[in-house]
């Protein structure tokens, strides 16, 4: 796994906290765009979409070239993989924890009700 | 995809970095709160569901005295790690059956405080797991690291046990 530098997760974090910002690289992960495409797509101006991407750009997550007159985005060298990788492994840890809980509570529940079957008779 | 037996369509686990120095996990289970609290705070059944059958680490003794001002101690054992590693702490809070609250002092002053809450609605129990660090390098480091006592390797065996499954 890559090694961060703590300034590039800062970087990265604060790029993540953002819901436009969220999209627009679950967008990038579909097909490259230009930032008027994604303008539009998050009807934004053209202004505050550059905003955005600045911040992308700034964190890795984005990568951008100039094509004649249009600066189209792409995702940028897995850096998103390696945020959301934590995210996720951290998140199958606590669903395996949580699979076995409903087993647990499975079970309680099955004795609290043959309890109340009992105490009914 | 393949139809569980509980239908719990609702009950993914989900997890959100919420601010720099707070994660939250959520998660529904079918079952009323009460025994959802109890199978967080007494330690028979809370052993029994705290460590994946998946990770390589055994749950060597778990002592748990869930009441405001109470504290606990989780012995964990690892084939990598030359001692048993133990995690403790104290509960700030604890109101039955709705939440509990406490602090994770292993680090020494540096953890990170957890606040769990259960709420139920249509037969449904919501817990939430609030996780609050005391500082944004803290959080950062906890996930860089795979998070708490858990690290690459374990993982990577999880992983593929989730495979498969």
């Amino acid at each position: 796994m890559v090694q961060f530098s703590s300034a590039q997760l800062d970087l990265a974090f604060a790029a993540l906290s953002d819901g436009t910002r969220r999209g627009v690289l679950e967008q990038l992960g579909g097909a490259d765009a230009s930032i008027s495409d994604l303008a539009d797509q998050f009807c934004m101006t053209l202004t505050g979409m550059k905003k955005h991407v600045g911040i992308l750009e700034d964190a890795g997550l984005v990568e951008t070239a100039k094509i004649g007159r249009v600066r189209i985005c792409r995702l940028g060298p897995q850096r998103l993989a390696d945020v959301s990788t934590w995210l996720e492994r951290y998140r199958q840890m606590w669903e395996a924890r949580f699979a076995q809980l409903d087993d647990v509570l499975n079970e309680l529940q099955l004795q609290e009700t043959n309890h109340a079957r009992r105490s009914t008779r | 995809m393949h139809a569980d037996r509980r239908g719990d369509t609702s009950s993914g686990t989900t997890i959100e970095r919420t601010s720099d120095r707070e994660l939250v996990v959520t998660r529904s289970f079918r079952a009323p709160r009460h025994l959802v609290f109890r199978a967080w705070s007494e330690a028979e059944l809370f052993k029994r569901w705290w460590v994946p059958k998946s990770a390589p680490i055994t749950l060597v003794s778990c002592e748990m005295d869930v009441r405001t001002g109470g504290s606990y101690t989780l012995v964990f054992s690892h084939p990598a790690a030359p001692e048993p590693m133990a995690f403790f702490g104290r509960y700030v809070e604890v109101v039955p059956p709705s939440r509990i609250v406490w602090t994770n002092e292993e680090a020494g002053e540096a953890g990170q405080i957890t606040t769990v809450t259960f709420e139920e609605q249509d037969g449904l129990t919501r817990a939430v797991m609030h996780d609050l660090y005391p500082s944004k390098e803290a959080l950062d480091a906890a996930l860089a690291s795979g998070s708490t006592n858990w690290n690459d390797e374990t993982f990577e065996q999880l992983d593929a046990v989730l495979a498969e499954a």
